[in-house]
Order: structure tokens, then C-alpha cells, then sequence
């Protein structure tokens, strides 16, 4: 029986990854999902699944209820519950049906819908953590691990075996030999960490709708490096004509009304990575989001010979991504071609408004760095 | 898996059947499985066959029953199947207390199983067919392969409705081929049996020769249309008349045979809840509950009987309308006395002590459907007691409100609701539509229209079964249009009806 509807279970969860991989260009571009983020699952409503039958409009249809109220007054949202057809009283309505996907699937959805590579990880296996693995079952062992149903168990048998054990009185008291306990074995877990150092700017001219674009953004660059990574980092970056670093929330909810010195956010950038991401032992990621107005040619320049000279060199890949604004698209991304386009581990990507999220996600993930 | 009871379980039983025999309850052998939430989820997700053929739908009943479990939104008590003997599950979980109440439901949904026409020619060894459904779906799966098997038995589903719900209790066609024979005979017209041929003229004018002739030839015209008569059974026509490869007609022959029964759990939902609820309440307050249980059933019992504004609870519902016939019939409550009686206050006090009610409930379980129960039972006093309304959506508000209150209007609804499980009753027209092959269905409009996509969704799928183009009349707006699937396109054309 059980094996049965797993089957069945498993079969749907198939077509609903269909489903979810025919629609994903438009999921992506929502922010919403990001609201809906569970511990490790998501919530993604699948529109039609159910099988079409000839049958009402459920609005067009109405019903018999019950309760007080006048005339005219009005249902409170959600007292009209859609149900199937074959209940009396209740009609058949619009359902779409919300399934749980977890990050990693998907992740996992994303990269064969992108086509993404898997990222050659550039520092390998060199963290180690443990972890406790649940092996068998012992004689002997600590009393918080004792196994309950195998110690009755064996009381039981011992119990049949000596001829003491009543049916009529299922009485069965296990001695100190029937015990048993879990046994465990500690596993060494070699895992790969990475660190993703987002930065934005939030100068006046990056309004709110390039914020969301770029926290839509960057849930998909997290959900893809967190499948590739075990061990992944954020740290978040906000600056004007300066930078500090912010926890995640102030990253996605500050604006500012200064002018715009990206000099200060690829500073303090590298310190971060110099004092806690040594590149023999992290995979790290610096992603940038603005809209490309820089305040000066004098701070690009020194924005470029930072990127050549700290950055570039320890990194898996730096990212920045041009978001356009009211004010239009600046000029730093065509500063930053001129300057180190040419880089194995540089993705540039222009990203004009929602819809060009899901390119952009190739943009930056693509080359598998 | 399934577990026997356990011995306070068999106690447990022994008591409540006693007590359901002792009420005049009549059922099948009934055999009680208890089995774990996850367990009764998977039954439950299979309508309660442990045995179903293979389907993802199955997967998807399951992740919603298990997900409405997790999240606290739905917990399934109980769930019986209509076999002999009937089958019925208890959740190991359940206190004493909800054991009874399940088992005394139970009872009732048995009794009502038995003795109720509509289940009169359901299949009691469903079981077993269930099991062998699931049999020749598998064995088609390893010889045609999942993809398409699944892929028809989708299509199939989506027609699972066009069946003629009325169907087990017409016997059609006794006799084929005296039919057959009673039309060559009508051949030709002779008129009257003439025993004087100077009569011929006076007995048979020429007028009622011609008349006749004409009728002759229109039942002709009739017989070669074909179906002969719209057809409801819409799986049958498509059993019968479509180029089905045999293991498409198997699949869909099994779908039809699983829809026709369920077809009668759908008519009686309300009188069989209401039935089963009644009998539950009755046994555990009047017999089986202890005093420290009182807490505990109320709160189940008023969990089951809770009603939302904008549905109908058919338990609730049920149960009501069951009480109210056993007063009625108690006190007298009937009959041109009392239906011509417009005192209120002697109506209100009016007891003639017939005691009655007992005797004509179990009748009424008998001989009625949900929609002849409401038709027959539901007064104006009941809809005003009960509070009943008709709601609708109003799209400038873009909300559901209240429509309206009046007995009348609220009595027709809940009927149309009820009609064919309040959905569209469909029929095949005609089998060689235009000359061409083309299968027509039309739509019996009563003041609803179709939802589009949908119809176009199923249209597909009786076009893809057919071979050839599907189409079906319907209305929308009150204006008669023709919906038409050839196999590439959709078209729609306006048409007067």
C-alpha cells in the first residue's frame, strides 16, 4: 500500500517539476517567492493541474449558504470555499494548487532550465566538519540512545523463549541483557565553503524597483551557489560616496540620497576578503549591483585598478550587474568592459528591468566559475 | 499496514454494533482496519481502496490530504467503503471516545449503503473490481508503455463526468431485435385492419394514409440518425462508436465503471452524511458515552457540524433535515391539516403525538435521493430555522454576497446545485455531424454557462478519442454558440438555437 502511493506521489511530484520548469521564466521574475521562503522549501503555485471537465463557472454559478447576515451583505474573503463537484453545496472554483520545492530542487530546476554549468570549484574539500551517522543497533550504549521498540522486543522473545509470557496479560518487563541502543559512527565530511560579498548602490538614483530587481536577483544567485556550496556566506555591502557593511535586511530596505563613490564599496570589499577569507581556503563570489553612475573618472580608475590589482586575483568571479534606472544607464559598465572584459572571471550583465532577470542569471552564471 | 483490532477495539465494537442493531440499523458485515495517519491518507487518496490503478492524481490527493493534515487545516475521521462487506478505517491515534463516534457513523453510512435505492445496483464486490482494474491498467502499462497509458487515462478522467447518473435503474432496448422487427412491420401503411374493401376509403382517407407515411418515415429518418436519441452516457457512445485501440477502450470502460460507482455516494451526500451524523449522535448520547467523554464528543461532534457562510455542510445540513422529518412525523407536522393551517400559533404548538418519526425516517432512507429528499422535506420554516440564503458573486464589488432569503429562490438553488452533482448535463447529439464523421454533444443550458477554458480543455480531449472533430453547442451570454475542435484548432461559431 505504501509503496503504491509513493509511486503515484512521486509520479506527480515529476509532472509538477514540468510544470514548474515550463513556468520558471516567470517565477523568476517575481519577488514574491522570496517573501515565501520557508526554512529550506518554497511555495509555488502550479496553475492547472486538475483535469478539465465540462462544468460552471463557479462565479457565475453562486450557491446555498448558511448563516446570519442581511441581504446584501458581503462574504468575508475566503468564506466561499471552492470545493469539487461532487459535494452538494459547494461549487467548483479556481484552484490553483501550491506544492512545497526545496532550494536545492530548485536550483536544480534553474541550472537545466539555464543550462548552467556546475561551478569548478576553485579552492576544493578543504574544511572538514562531522557528523553523526546512526549505523545500528548496540547491546550496550548511553540511556538517551536506548532503542525502545527493539529492547521490548527482545524482551519479548526472551520472554517466549522462557515460557513466562502470557497473552492474556501482555505483560512484558525487559531486563538489563534485553536492552539496546542506537549505535553511531562519526562521519568526516569534507565540505567546500564559498562566500558571496553582495554590493549595492543605494544612492538616490537607484529607486525602489531596482532594489527589487536586484533582490530578486540575487535570491537566485544565493539558491544556485547554496546548491553548489555547501557551506555558503553572505555579506552585504551598501554604499553612496561610502560604504559599510549592513546586515541583509538594511541591505534590501536602505536608501540613500548621496552621490555615488563606488571606490568605497570594492575597499572595503577587499579587506573583508583579506582579513576573513583567506583564497586558499574560500570560493569567493563579489557581486555588484548599480546603475552605473559613478561620480567621477577619477574614482572608476581607481575602482579598475582595484579589481586588477586586490580583487580579481582571489576571486572564483566578480559580478556586476547594471541595473537601469529612471535616470538612465551609467557609464561604468562600459568602463568596466573597456577594462577587464576581456577577464575569464569577470561577468558583466545589463539588466533593464524585471523581465531581463532570467537572462542576466545566465549572465553571471554561466561561465561555471 | 492495516492492522486488525485490537481486543478493547473488539469491545469496542461489539458495543456500538449492538447498539446500532438495537436502533433497527441494517448493514452489511462490517470490518474495521486500523491504520496510521499517513495510511489513512494513502486510502483516502485512492477514495478508499487501498488497490487503485496507477495514477499521478492519486500522488497528488495524497500530498494535499497530508499537507491539510501537517498544516492543522483537515483531518480525515473516517472513511467507509460500499462493499459487502463494508470496509471502514480507524485512525490508530484516536482516543476511545472518537473510535465509538466513528464506529456509530460508520453504522449508519452501512445501513444507508444497504438499504438505499441508489446503491441498489452498485457493484458490492467493488473491492475486488477495484483491484483488478488496477490489474489490466498495470498489464496495459507494461505492454504500451507508462507515458501513453498515463497520458490516456488523463483524457480519460476529463470525460469521467459524462455519464448518465440515471442510468443502472433504465433498462434500455429490452429486446433489440423485436424493436428491430416492429419496424420492418411498419414498413409499409396500410392503415386500419379494412374487413369491407368499399370501407377502405371512409376507414383509412387518403390524408391519414399520407400522415402516417410521413411518421413511418420520420422514425425511419430517427433510427439512421445516430445516436438514435441524445445519449448522456457520453462514455458509452464513445466505447461504443469511437476507433478505440482495445487497450484504450479497457481503460476507458474501467473509468466508466469506476464513475458509475461513485455515481450514487454523489446523489446522496447530504441524506447519507446527515444519515450517518444522526445515527452517531443518537447511539453515543443516548447509549455509548461515558460521563468523562461528554467534553470530548461535544467538541468532535460540534467540529463536524460547523457550517461557513458561503458552503453548505452537508452533515449539518443532513442532520437537521433528519430531525426535522422525525418531529414532524412525532408530532403530526403533515397533511392537509397541517399544510392548510395558517395559525401561527397553533402551528407552533401543534402535536397530535403520532410518534411517528422513527418509522418514516427509516423509510424516507429508503426510497429517496438528495434531490427528491430536499424537494419532498425542505419546508420554508426548516430554511428560516437553518438560516439558508442563496449567495453570488457580484462582480462590481468583486466579492460574494447574499442574494437573497427567500425560501423559494434558496429551495430552487440548492436543487440546481444538486442536479446532476450541480454539473452540466451533456449529451451526444449526433454521431455523424454534418455528414462528416464529426461528433456533436450539446449542452442542456439551464441559466449557467460553461467555463470556457475548461470546455475547450475537454473538447480536445473527446476530439483527440474521437478522431475526428468534436464540437458542442452550448450558450454563452444567452447567445447559442458552437465550440469546435478539429484536431489543430479551436473555432466558435454563432449559432441559433
Amino acid at each position: 500500500m505504501s509503496l503504491r502511493i509513493h509511486q503515484d506521489h512521486s509520479r506527480f511530484k515529476q509532472i509538477v517539476r514540468g510544470k514548474i520548469k515550463s513556468n520558471l521564466r516567470k517565477y523568476v521574475q517575481k519577488g514574491e517567492m522570496i517573501g515565501k521562503k520557508g526554512k529550506d522549501t518554497i511555495s509555488i503555485p502550479i496553475p492547472f493541474i486538475d483535469i478539465p471537465h465540462f462544468k460552471y463557472g463557479h462565479k457565475e454559478q453562486g450557491g446555498v449558504g448558511q448563516g446570519d447576515g442581511e441581504v446584501g451583505q458581503q462574504l468575508s474573503p475566503g468564506a466561499v470555499q471552492p470545493g469539487d463537484g461532487h459535494q452538494a453545496g459547494q461549487g467548483e472554483g479556481d484552484h490553483s494548487l501550491e506544492v512545497d520545492v526545496t532550494l536545492d530542487e530548485l536550483a536544480q530546476i534553474l541550472g537545466e532550465e539555464l543550462r548552467l554549468p556546475n561551478i569548478e570549484r576553485r579552492q576544493n574539500e578543504k574544511i572538514v566538519t562531522q557528523k553523526i551517522k546512526y549505523t545500528g543497533v548496540n547491546t550496550t550504549g548511553p540511556e538517551s540512545l536506548r532503542h525502545f521498540k527493539r529492547t521490548y522486543k527482545q524482551a519479548l522473545r526472551r520472554q517466549i523463549a522462557m515460557g513466562t509470557y502470557d497473552p492474556a496479560r501482555p505483560v512484558i518487563i525487559p531486563t538489563r541483557e534485553d536492552r539496546r541502543y542506537r549505535s553511531y559512527k562519526l562521519q568526516e565530511l569534507p565540505e567546500t565553503n564559498a562566500v558571496i560579498i553582495y554590493m549595492m548602490d543605494v544612492s538616490g538614483s537607484m529607486g525602489d524597483e531596482q532594489k527589487e530587481i536586484v533582490r530578486i536577483e540575487s535570491f537566485w544567485l544565493d539558491t544556485w551557489l547554496r546548491h553548489q556550496y555547501k557551506g555558503l556566506e553572505s555579506r552585504y555591502i551598501i554604499h553612496d560616496a561610502v560604504a559599510r557593511e549592513v546586515d541583509r535586511d538594511t541591505f534590501f530596505h536602505t536608501r540613500e540620497s548621496g552621490g555615488t563613490m563606488i571606490s568605497s564599496a570594492y575597499k572595503l570589499c577587499r579587506d573583508i576578503i583579506k582579513s576573513d577569507y583567506p583564497k586558499s581556503a574560500w570560493n569567493i563570489y563579489p557581486f555588484h549591483f548599480s546603475d552605473g553612475d559613478n561620480w567621477s573618472a577619477d574614482d572608476t580608475r581607481q575602482c579598475i585598478e582595484m579589481l586588477r590589482e586586490d580583487i580579481l586575483p582571489g576571486v572564483n568571479q566578480f559580478a556586476y550587474g547594471q541595473v537601469e534606472s529612471p535616470y538612465g544607464s551609467g557609464q561604468f559598465i562600459k568602463d568596466l568592459r573597456e577594462a577587464v572584459g576581456d577577464s575569464t572571471n569577470v561577468a558583466l550583465s545589463e539588466i533593464a528591468d524585471k523581465d531581463a532577470i532570467y537572462a542576466s542569471i545566465k549572465d553571471f552564471l554561466g561561465k561555471g566559475r | 499496514m492495516p492492522k486488525s483490532l485490537t481486543p478493547p477495539l473488539a469491545r469496542l465494537k461489539q458495543e456500538i454494533e449492538g447498539h446500532a442493531r438495537e436502533f433497527g440499523l441494517d448493514f452489511f458485515e462490517t470490518i474495521f482496519e486500523v491504520v496510521s495517519y499517513d495510511e489513512l491518507n494513502m486510502v483516502a487518496a485512492y477514495g478508499g481502496f487501498p488497490t487503485r490503478y496507477p495514477h499521478w492524481r492519486w500522488g497528488m490527493e495524497y500530498e494535499q490530504l497530508s499537507k491539510g493534515y501537517e498544516y492543522g487545516l483537515s483531518k480525515i475521521y473516517e472513511l467507509v467503503i460500499n462493499n459487502d462487506p463494508c470496509y471502514a478505517y480507524l485512525l490508530e491515534s484516536n482516543s476511545d471516545v472518537d473510535q465509538k463516534l466513528v464506529m456509530a457513523h460508520v453504522y449508519g453510512h452501512c445501513d444507508f449503503f444497504k438499504n438505499n435505492f441508489s446503491f441498489r445496483h452498485t457493484n458490492r464486490r467493488m473491492i475486488d473490481d477495484m483491484a483488478n482494474h488496477a490489474t489490466r491498467v498495470r498489464r496495459w502499462i507494461d505492454k504500451i508503455g507508462v507515458e501513453k497509458v498515463e497520458d490516456f487515462i488523463d483524457r480519460a478522467l476529463s470525460l469521467e463526468n459524462l455519464i448518465d447518473q440515471h442510468a443502472p435503474h433504465i433498462r434500455r432496448n429490452p429486446d433489440p431485435q423485436r424493436a428491430e422487427d416492429e419496424m420492418k412491420s411498419n414498413e409499409r401503411v396500410e392503415g386500419f385492419k379494412v374487413n369491407r374493401e368499399y370501407m377502405r376509403g371512409f376507414i383509412n382517407p387518403s390524408e391519414f394514409l399520407d400522415s402516417q407515411r410521413k411518421k413511418v418515415e420520420e422514425e425511419k429518418q430517427r433510427a439512421k440518425k445516430f445516436p438514435e436519441r441524445p445519449q448522456r452516457d457520453v462514455l458509452a457512445f464513445l466505447l461504443e462508436h469511437a476507433p478505440l485501440e482495445p487497450w484504450e477502450s479497457d481503460i476507458l470502460s474501467i473509468i466508466r465503471d469506476e464513475a458509475y460507482y461513485f455515481a450514487p455516494q454523489g446523489q446522496t451526500k447530504i441524506m447519507n452524511e446527515g444519515w450517518a451524523s444522526y445515527w452517531h449522535s443518537t447511539i453515543m448520547t443516548r447509549r455509548a458515552l461515558k460521563d468523562d467523554e461528554v467534553i470530548d464528543y461535544a467538541d468532535r461532534h460540534s467540529g463536524t457540524m460547523g457550517t461557513r457562510p458561503g458552503a453548505l455542510n452537508p452533515y449539518k445540513l443532513g442532520i437537521e433535515l433528519w430531525r426535522d422529518i422525525e418531529e414532524r412525523w412525532n408530532k403530526g407536522r403533515f397533511g392537509k391539516e397541517w399544510d392548510e393551517c395558517d395559525d401561527l400559533r397553533a402551528r407552533r404548538s401543534w402535536d397530535k403525538k403520532l410518534n411517528q418519526g422513527r418509522e418514516k425516517i427509516f423509510e424516507v432512507r429508503k426510497h429517496y435521493n438528495d434531490i427528491t429528499f430536499i424537494d419532498t422535506f425542505l419546508t420554508a420554516e426548516f430554511a428560516i430555522d437553518q438560516k439558508l440564503f442563496v449567495y453570488g458573486f457580484n462582480d462590481k464589488r468583486n466579492s460574494w454576497e447574499i442574494l437573497d432569503r427567500e425560501f423559494r429562490k434558496v429551495k430552487n438553488k440548492l436543487l440546481q446545485q444538486l442536479t446532476n452533482f450541480g454539473q452540466p448535463i451533456i449529451e451526444v447529439v449526433d454521431g455523424n455531424h454534418d455528414n462528416r464523421g464529426e461528433l456533436l454533444m450539446a449542452h442542456k443550458h439551464d441559466g449557467q454557462d460553461l467555463k470556457g477554458d475548461y470546455a475547450r480543455e475537454t473538447l480536445r480531449n473527446v476530439q483527440s478519442l474521437w478522431r475526428r472533430p468534436a464540437c458542442i453547442i452550448t450558450r454563452y451570454d444567452n447567445k447559442g454558440v458552437l465550440l469546435r475542435f478539429d484536431g489543430q484548432n479551436h473555432t466558435e461559431k454563432k449559432i441559433d438555437l
